[in-house]
This record gives C-alpha cells, structure tokens and sequence, in this order.
C-alpha cells in the first residue's frame, strides 16, 4: 500500500508542477537589438542523398557575401549553417535550434521539399521570417500558404513545365509518355506538364512512376518502344538523372524519341557528371548557366573562380537571395526586428539577378523567367544550359489565373489535371 | 561475472539518492532553462524508451534485434494516420496503433524467435526493411517520401513544457514497468535463456514461448515509444523507420550498457545530446556515430554503465583494504557458444 | 506485355542479377565461412568504386582501374580483419557491430573525399557502345557484367572444388571443428577469405560505378539487395549466390514494371520467409 501511496504522490506532484506553465516560449526570445549582427539560419543537406547539392547551397550563399561583404546596411551578417542529413526529423530539429537556441533573424534554405513541409509547420508556430530558394512544393506559396514562409528567389514545380506543356505542343507532339519520380515533387511537375499538354489538345499516353533512387531504368525504358510516343516527359532528381540520361543513350532512344527533359535532370549539380549522352538534350528551367546576360556571366565566372565549377541552380538560388535578402534589409537601414516590416520590405523588392527579372506576387511565390535550354559544351570542355528562347514574367498560376487555378487541387499521383479529372471534379478543362 | 553482480558494488541507498536527484532535476528542467533544450530532454525519453525496448531483447534475452525502428513506424504511422487522415481522437488512436504494433510484434517475433544469433540479426533486419518498404512505397497510406504530416498532440499536451512533462510521465510508467519485469521471473528466465538456451530447455522452460513474449513486449514498449515519437514531431517519413534509425537505436543500447535498464537512458541522452547540441562543431556525425560504435565494441563491452560500474569499484578498492578486483564485464550480449543457426 | 518488353524486363534482371552477384559472392563467401555479416561490404564496393575512378582519372586506363580498385579494397580488407575483426572473432553481435560502426565510417569518408556529386565510371570505347539483339538494342557494357559474373563464377567455382584452399573453405562452412582439427590456421585462412571477398567487392564498386553511378547512399541500397541475395541462395553457397542474384535481379525488373507500389515489398518478404523456414536458403544444407 504504502509504494502506491508514494507513486500517487509523485503522480500527484508532477501534475502539479505541470499545471503552472514554465516561463518562455519558442521563438519569443527572437528578435534582436538593431546593433548587433544579423543572424542568419542556413538549413541545408551537408550529408545523405542530398549532400552534393547542399553543399551547392552554402557555396552559392557564402560566395554572395564574400563578393559583397558581410556587411548589410551597417550591421555585420554572421551565417550559422546546418546540416539535416536529408532527413525530415533531423531537419525540424535543427530549425528548432536555430530558432530556440541561436535566435536567428531568418532562417534560408532547406533542399528538400518534404523537409521544407515540416519546417514550415513547425515556423507557422513561431514567426519566424523563413526563405525557401530551392524548396518548390506548390502547396507552400498556394493552398497551405503561411504568411512567414516566402519563395525568395525560388519556384514553383509546376511553374516551368506548364510552360513545358505548352511549349511541347507547339513543336508538334501530341502523344507523349511520361516517367517520374515517384514522390510529390514529381507528382507537381508532371502534373504541371500534363495540367498545360491537355489543356493544348495533346494526348498523354501513359503515365510511369518510378521510386526515387531507381538503379536501373531498364524496366521504365523498357516500355518506350511498345507505346510509340511522339515524345517522352521526364522528371529525375540527382544520381537518378546521371543514370537516366546515360541508359537513354545506351538504349539507343537518344536518336529515336525526342526527350521532353526537365529542370533538376540537367542542372549543373547533375550535368558536372555526364558526358556526351547528354549534350543536345533540350530542357525548360527557371536557372540558365549560359545565359549570356551579365547580371548572369559575373555570377557564373565568379563562382567558377571561387569552387572551380559551374554554379547549379542550388547555388545559383542562394546567391540570388542572399541578393534579394541584403536588398530589403537595406531598404529597412538595417533594422529588421519588426517581422512583419522585413518581411513586408521582402516581398515588394524587385530584383534583377542571375536568373534574370524576378518579383514575388500575392501569394509569396515569384514571377520569373522560364528558359528554354539546350545542353552545349564551353570552350574549357565542360557542358552547360545555354537558352535558345525565352518565356519571361511566368506565373506560378501560368496563363490559368489565380481564382481558377486554386480550385483544382494539388497535383499529386491520382490528379494530373487532364480535362477529365478535372470535369470529374466539376472543373472547366 | 556478470553485470548484474557487479552492480552490487554500488549501495542501493546511493543509488536510490542518484535516481531521485536525476527524477528532481527531470521535473525541474522546464523551469531551469530553454525550450531548446527541453526538447532536446523529450528526444531523449523517446528515444531511451526505444532503447530500452531493444535492450529488453538484445541485453535481457540476447536477441539483438536490428529492425526495431520499423517497430516504432508501425505504431507512429498508424497513429498518424487515424489522428491526421481519418481525425480521430488521441485515446483511440493510440490504442489502435498500439493493439496493431503488438500483433505485427506477434507475428514478426513468431518469424523471427525460430532463429539464433545472425541469422536474428538478419530476419529482425529484413522485417524492419519491410516496413521501411511500406512506408516509401503505399503513398496512398504513408505519403510515402513526404510522410504524414499534422499528426496532433493531445489536447492538454500541445505547448513544448507540457509535451515534455506528458512524454516524462508516460516515460517514468514504462521505465516502472520495464524494471518490474526483468526482476520478475519472467525477466530471470529471460536472463537464462541468455546464458544457455539448451540448459533453461533441459529444465522445463519453453524457451520459443518466452522468447515470442519478449519479442512482443518489447513491440509494445517500442509502440509506445512510436506515439511519443510522432507525436513530438507531429511528422513522421520513411527515414525515420530505415535501418540506419535502428541501427542508432542500436548504438544507444551498447553505449550505455547492455542488460540494464539505465544503460539504454543513458546512451540515447549522449547520443541526442551530441547530435543535437555537437552538431555545429562536428561536421562529419556519421564518422562519429561509427566510430563510437568500434570504440565501444572493442574496449567498452558493458558500455558506460560497466564504466561506471568498474569507476567505483576501483574507488572502493583504493578506499579500503584491497577486494577481489572487479571482473572486466563480459559482453552481456548474445554471444551463443554454437553460433549455429536454427533454433532446432 | 509484349514479347519484346518482356525480353527486355528479362535482360535487365540477368544483367543487375549478374552485378548483385559480382558483390554478393564476396558476401557469401565471408558469410559462409566466418559467420560474419558484413554489414561493412556495401562500404567497401562504395570506396572500390571510388578508388577505381579516382584511378580511372589519373591512369585513364579502365583495365587497370578495375585490377587497382579490386586490390585497393583487398589491402582494405586485409587490414580490417587483422587489427579490428580479430579482436572480437567468434562473437556474433560484436562483429555486427563493428562491422555496422565502419560502415558508417567509410560511407562518410568516401562523402568527405570524393564529394557528393554522383560519379560515373566511364567505360572504354567498345563498352559504351549498344549492339542489336533480335531486334532489341542492348547496351554491351551489361552484356559485358554479364560475362564477368560468368568468369568470376567459374575461377571461384574452380578455386572451391579444385584446389586445397577451396577444400579447406568447404570444410570450413560445413564443420569448423573439422577444420582446427586438420591442423590448419585458421586465423590465417579467415584473413585470406575476407580479402578476397573485399576484392571481390572492389571490382563489383567499379562496375557498379560504370553501370549505376557512385553517390552517398549507394552502399545501403547496393548491400541490401546483396543480402537479400544471400539470403535466398544460402549463406556460403556458390551456386546459391547465382540462383540468388538472378531471383532478386528479374523480381525487380518484373516488379518495377507490375506491381509498383510492393517493389521492396517482394524482395523483402521472401527474405523474412526463407529465414524463419529455410535460414540455409533454398539451396543450402543445415549442418
């Protein structure tokens, strides 16, 4: 009897203390005094999967500051990174302490999109002034906008390959076959390609998904001849692209079937690893290396200087808002502890930068350039993306306007946004 | 000797004195410093309870089990399931999260107890895998790649200083219960079925019983640990139940000292604590994470506990008239004689 | 599925079938007489992979990239089992362990030295080419992985049933105390078998490189497949490692293009099954 006692009375005791609520919530220590340095929180994936292209991100971020100098409006930005191991949890815990524990002004980055989702949850709760250049999940900047999360020189999934869809129909293809990632990013961007195709009159044949991390694409490839495509849509991510673009040309399709590539499948971070298969290949993406522009070649030389390469759109993403950041904060003469205020001085700057004229619209996404690139090897040997036309001031609601575009609802692996899901849904096509 | 005699060398009124200091300080941490750091106290009663749930078979049964993330998975996305998806109450989510996470234990420790030593290191690993398969591929249940997001915290526990005193709680209950269990005779069979399967059979024991009840007692308290787990992040995805989250899980149990019940607590707090507050410093953390792993394996067998352990023994010794010196702890693990492979 | 699909699906799971072998072999040599499972042998095909490319770059010889990598990860592994795995031999969660420890280490090593970026292994002019297969077109370079699975299979096969060391093994993973009893040093043998499937693993990370490219995380998702491959031939059995490796090589072609969604699903339940009921494999004999 008397040990039961005890545990009631600590039971007891532990309510008790539980019911006063110890001083301090997250975040609420935030904001610092217009004196000291800004702080800044950089999230990127330093190892796992990602780790290539995370380090991209700090490389484009530092070379901005380093160009520049650390120095914004007279106060000193001091960047603490960390690494979330391309892991959601790891990613959530390290916001956690950037925010609970360093008090940061922002935070930047994270890469992936599934560490973005749980890092903008967890900043919703704390108000945290946060910038996603390489995160391009639709939803965040669309049906599960928060107010303190804003797409800082970054994209959307969809927003280049609905102008891919279009673009594809103009060159005359109608029946097109698609193979994608498996996971939401791909789920969007070939929603995107398919929402844009249809809506044109063209015919999507079928539809493969493969799981992220596919050794061997014989299987997908495998399917191509049977299905007689006019052309094939593809979306891969990192050492996926590198094994894709290289089967294609091994199975002999390079030649046969014109490929609809994507963004990440030929960006620089990818294409430093590929050789002849890939030169020729045509693709749509918001970030164009061989841009001719000058706001575009400084970058490029600077940071070939700098890491001995050419800069991917990871890098080039960074960069760009660490440009767009120092601009609004200047703007504010430094003084950013006012949330709202900075974030506010974010989302009316305009810039011009490497990726060209960008502005943010309503909805914290930004209006950008869409290029249409071809793989083409520099004199020094090495391949780039160079535009042979231009789409400028796209929409991340493309030419479907805003009101309409929100009613249909992510594009995810059972919604393609073909006019017949969509009249399944009550939607005009 | 065995860990279990050693520990004798510490007197129970001291030991006593150290767990209610420790239990103060644990109730007192929300008022003693930041939300920071009281999240990184959450992660750790999670994570020592998976620990500790792997210890019931790796260091109690010497069945060392190397898929038990994907325990934890079964019951956090269950759970996140019923509460994100299907907006269910938190009671009867968990509820059936765990009564599912206890039949998958059944069955996976049916499968599993038939074998011995590397061969039960491979079949734990292959059934937590098929979990981890599960988990990336039914996208229309897990979410695959993106997991399940908004799992929400029980009503009373939302705020970061009330989920910490809710997880200490539910923590101290499981701890109680753990710590009953391997002192009942049900714990001491387990023990012997560690030091020789074929003696506890020759005396009457029906070792492939015990052995599927440990299986699935450890299920559950790794269930529980998946609620708390999930619910702390409000987020769970398939890296989360991958071999590397049991192989971490691992690690705890043998940083801190296999066969016993402090031992798991203690290599999770040094495991979180360094992931999470060393991170910034330590740039290469898997290297880290391995080399702690060889460390511990080839000069601390009984991990930080036997550490402890033979710390004080050696004081005692300079302290009076030198005693019998204490025996380096043997390896509490399986280390079974035969190394054969099926259990008859 | 058309014939012609089919055909393809075929080939693609023969020739992944025959690179899981080239890894699982070593594997199963290992597992088989030492009782060890080296969780460490998807690090040493990773770091062998590198190794080989950095070899590959300076040289540009690719022969001489593959001999390079396959002895670089023998020395490795020669290396390995003298000063670590022999502290702890004949104890099963230990050598777990230790095993699990470096494979954390060389995963992240290889990440600190090579980078990030996946690498591919650029293979000589014939290799690179596609040849014309009943109308199919085919990359020769898997033909090629074909053929070394074949080779491999052979000289391991007459290295097994043709000489005194092959004996020794064979009465090793039957009945070790038969082993001591011959008198035979047995530390020395154990050294000698793990090297060589290091090698074995060597060689497997160059042609894994050229065939699937080199990045972080390969050696997980490489190593899984190899164990499941082991798994269902027999831990220690040649002929087993190749039933094995073409069962796990055409479930996941064939599965990739039926059943998306199960794809781990069907490798991994065999797996559990053949342990619970069969943990010496289809092909292998209890002791």
């Amino acid at each position: 009897m008397g040990r039961w006692r005890t545990w009631a009375a600590v039971a007891g005791i532990l309510a008790l203390v539980a019911a006063c609520a110890p001083p301090g919530a997250p975040g609420s220590g935030a904001g610092q005094q217009a004196a000291g340095p800004i702080k800044a929180g950089v999230l990127a994936s330093l190892t796992g999967v990602s780790a290539a292209s995370g380090q991209d991100m700090v490389n484009g971020w530092n070379l901005y500051w380093k160009l520049n100098g650390a120095t914004v409006a007279g106060r000193q930005l001091q960047t603490l990174v960390e690494d979330d191991a391309s892991e959601p949890n790891t990613g959530l815990t390290k916001a956690r302490q950037f925010v609970e524990q360093q008090q940061v002004d922002f935070i930047v980055g994270p890469l992936l999109a599934n560490i973005g989702y749980a890092v903008a949850d967890y900043v919703k709760t704390t108000g945290t002034p946060t910038f996603f250049p390489i995160v391009a999940a639709d939803d965040l900047t669309q049906r599960a906008r928060v107010d303190n999360v804003i797409k800082v020189a970054g994209w959307g999934s969809s927003q280049v390959t609905h102008v891919q869809g279009d673009w594809a129909y103009d060159q005359g293809y109608r029946r097109v076959l698609t193979i994608c990632a498996d996971y939401a990013f791909g789920h969007e961007v070939c929603g995107g390609f398919v929402r844009a195709f249809t809506a044109r009159g063209g015919q999507i044949l079928t539809q493969l998904w493969f799981p992220l991390n596919t050794p061997d694409f014989g299987s997908y490839l495998a399917q191509i001849p049977g299905a007689n495509p006019d052309a094939v849509f593809v979306l891969t991510v990192g050492a996926d692209s590198v094994r894709f673009v290289k089967q294609w040309a091994e199975f002999g399709l390079k030649d046969r079937v014109p490929l609809l590539a994507t963004e990440t499948m030929l960006d620089q971070s990818v294409l430093r690893s590929m050789g002849p298969e890939a030169e020729g290949l045509i693709s749509l993406g918001h970030w164009a290396e061989g841009r001719p522009a000058r706001e575009t070649q400084d970058m490029v030389d600077a940071y070939l200087r700098e890491y001995n390469q050419l800069p991917s759109y990871y890098a080039a993403a960074m960069f760009a808002a660490a440009g767009w950041i120092a601009k609004a904060i200047e703007r504010l003469n430094g003084n950013i502890s006012d949330r709202k205020a900075f974030l506010d001085a974010v989302r009316r700057t305009e810039v011009s930068g490497p990726f060209g004229q960008q502005k943010l619209d309503d909805y914290g996404a930004p209006i950008l350039n869409v290029y249409v690139r071809q793989v083409e090897r520099r004199p020094d040997g090495r391949l780039w993306n160079v535009p042979i036309k231009t789409y400028e001031n796209v929409s991340q609601f493309w030419t479907f306007g805003a009101d309409k575009f929100l009613k249909q609802p992510l594009y995810s692996r059972e919604f393609q946004g073909t006019p017949e899901q969509l009249r399944a849904l009550g939607l005009q096509p | 000797m065995r860990a279990a005699a050693l520990a004798r060398h510490i007197p129970a009124p001291l030991q006593l004195g150290l767990l209610a200091a420790a239990l103060v300080l644990a109730i007192a941490l929300p008022y003693l410093t930041s939300s920071f750091y009281v999240s990184v106290a959450t992660q750790i009663l999670f994570f020592g309870l998976l620990a500790m749930s792997i210890d019931l078979l790796g260091g109690y049964t010497g069945l060392m089990p190397l898929g038990h993330a994907g325990v934890l998975g079964i019951s956090a996305y269950t759970m996140g399931y019923l509460v994100s998806r299907l907006r269910w109450g938190w009671v009867e989510a968990a509820g059936v999260a765990l009564a599912l996470t206890v039949l998958v234990s059944l069955l996976f420790g049916f499968l599993a107890v038939r074998t011995r030593g590397i061969f039960f290191v491979m079949i734990t690993m292959a059934e937590g895998m098929l979990v981890w398969g599960l988990a990336y591929r039914w996208a229309s249940v897990t979410g695959a790649e993106n997991g399940i997001r908004g799992i929400a915290r029980p009503a009373f526990a939302t705020l970061y200083w009330q989920y910490y005193y809710f997880a200490l709680v539910v923590f101290l209950l499981c701890a109680l219960a753990l710590w009953l269990l391997v002192r009942s005779p049900f714990g001491l069979t387990l023990r012997g079925i560690r030091e020789s399967e074929s003696r506890m059979r020759t005396l009457g024991y029906n070792v492939t019983l015990h052995k599927l009840l440990a299986f699935t007692i450890s299920g559950f308290f790794a269930g529980v640990a998946g609620l708390l787990y999930a619910w702390y992040n409000q987020y769970i995805s398939p890296s989360s139940v991958h071999i590397s989250a049991s192989t971490e899980g691992l690690l705890m149990v043998v940083l801190g000292g296999a066969g016993t019940l402090l031992g798991p607590v203690l290599g999770a707090a040094v495991i979180v604590a360094v992931k999470n507050l060393l991170s910034m410093y330590v740039a290469r953390w898997p290297t880290v994470l391995g080399l702690i792993f060889i460390v511990v394996v080839l000069f601390a067998k009984d991990g930080l506990v036997g550490l402890g352990r033979r710390g004080w023994a050696a004081w005692q010794q300079r302290q009076q008239r030198p005693v019998s010196a204490a025996a380096p702890g043997a390896y509490p693990m399986a280390v079974d004689e035969e190394r054969a492979a099926t259990g008859s | 599925m058309t014939a012609d699909t089919f055909a393809l699906h075929f080939l693609n799971g023969v020739t992944f079938g025959a690179l899981l072998f080239l890894l699982a072999s070593g594997f199963t040599l290992i597992f088989g007489l030492m009782r060890i499972t080296n969780l460490c042998h998807g690090g040493l095909y990773l770091v062998g992979g590198y190794i080989g490319f950095s070899l590959l770059v300076f040289t540009g010889n690719f022969w001489l990239a593959l001999v390079g990598a396959g002895l670089a990860i023998a020395a490795l592994g020669l290396v390995v089992e003298r000063t670590l795995l022999r502290q702890v031999r004949g104890q099963t969660d230990p050598e777990v362990l230790l095993t699990l420890g470096l494979a954390f280490v060389l995963g992240d090593l290889a990440l600190a030295i090579w980078g990030g970026d996946p690498l591919t292994i650029r293979t000589p002019g014939v290799l690179r080419e596609s040849v014309s297969l009943f109308g199919l077109t085919y990359p020769v370079f898997r033909l090629f992985v074909v053929l070394v699975g074949v080779g491999i299979a052979a000289v391991l096969w007459y290295l097994m049933h043709h000489t005194r060391l092959g004996a020794v093994i064979r009465a090793g993973v039957d009945d070790r105390e038969m082993v001591d009893a011959m008198g035979i040093d047995i530390q020395r043998l154990f050294n000698r078998v793990f090297a060589f499937g290091a090698f074995l693993a060597g060689l497997a990370g160059l042609l894994g490189g050229a065939f699937l490219a080199l990045y972080p995380g390969a050696d997980w998702e490489i190593l899984l497949l190899a164990i499941v491959v082991v798994i269902i031939g027999g831990p220690g059995s040649l002929v087993g490692a190749v039933v094995g490796s073409l069962t796990v090589g055409l479930i996941d072609a064939f599965a990739k293009a039926l059943v998306p969604d199960l794809l781990y699903f069907t490798l991994f339940a065999p797996m559990v099954l053949i342990l619970a009921w069969r943990p010496y494999g289809l092909l292998g004999r209890a002791s």
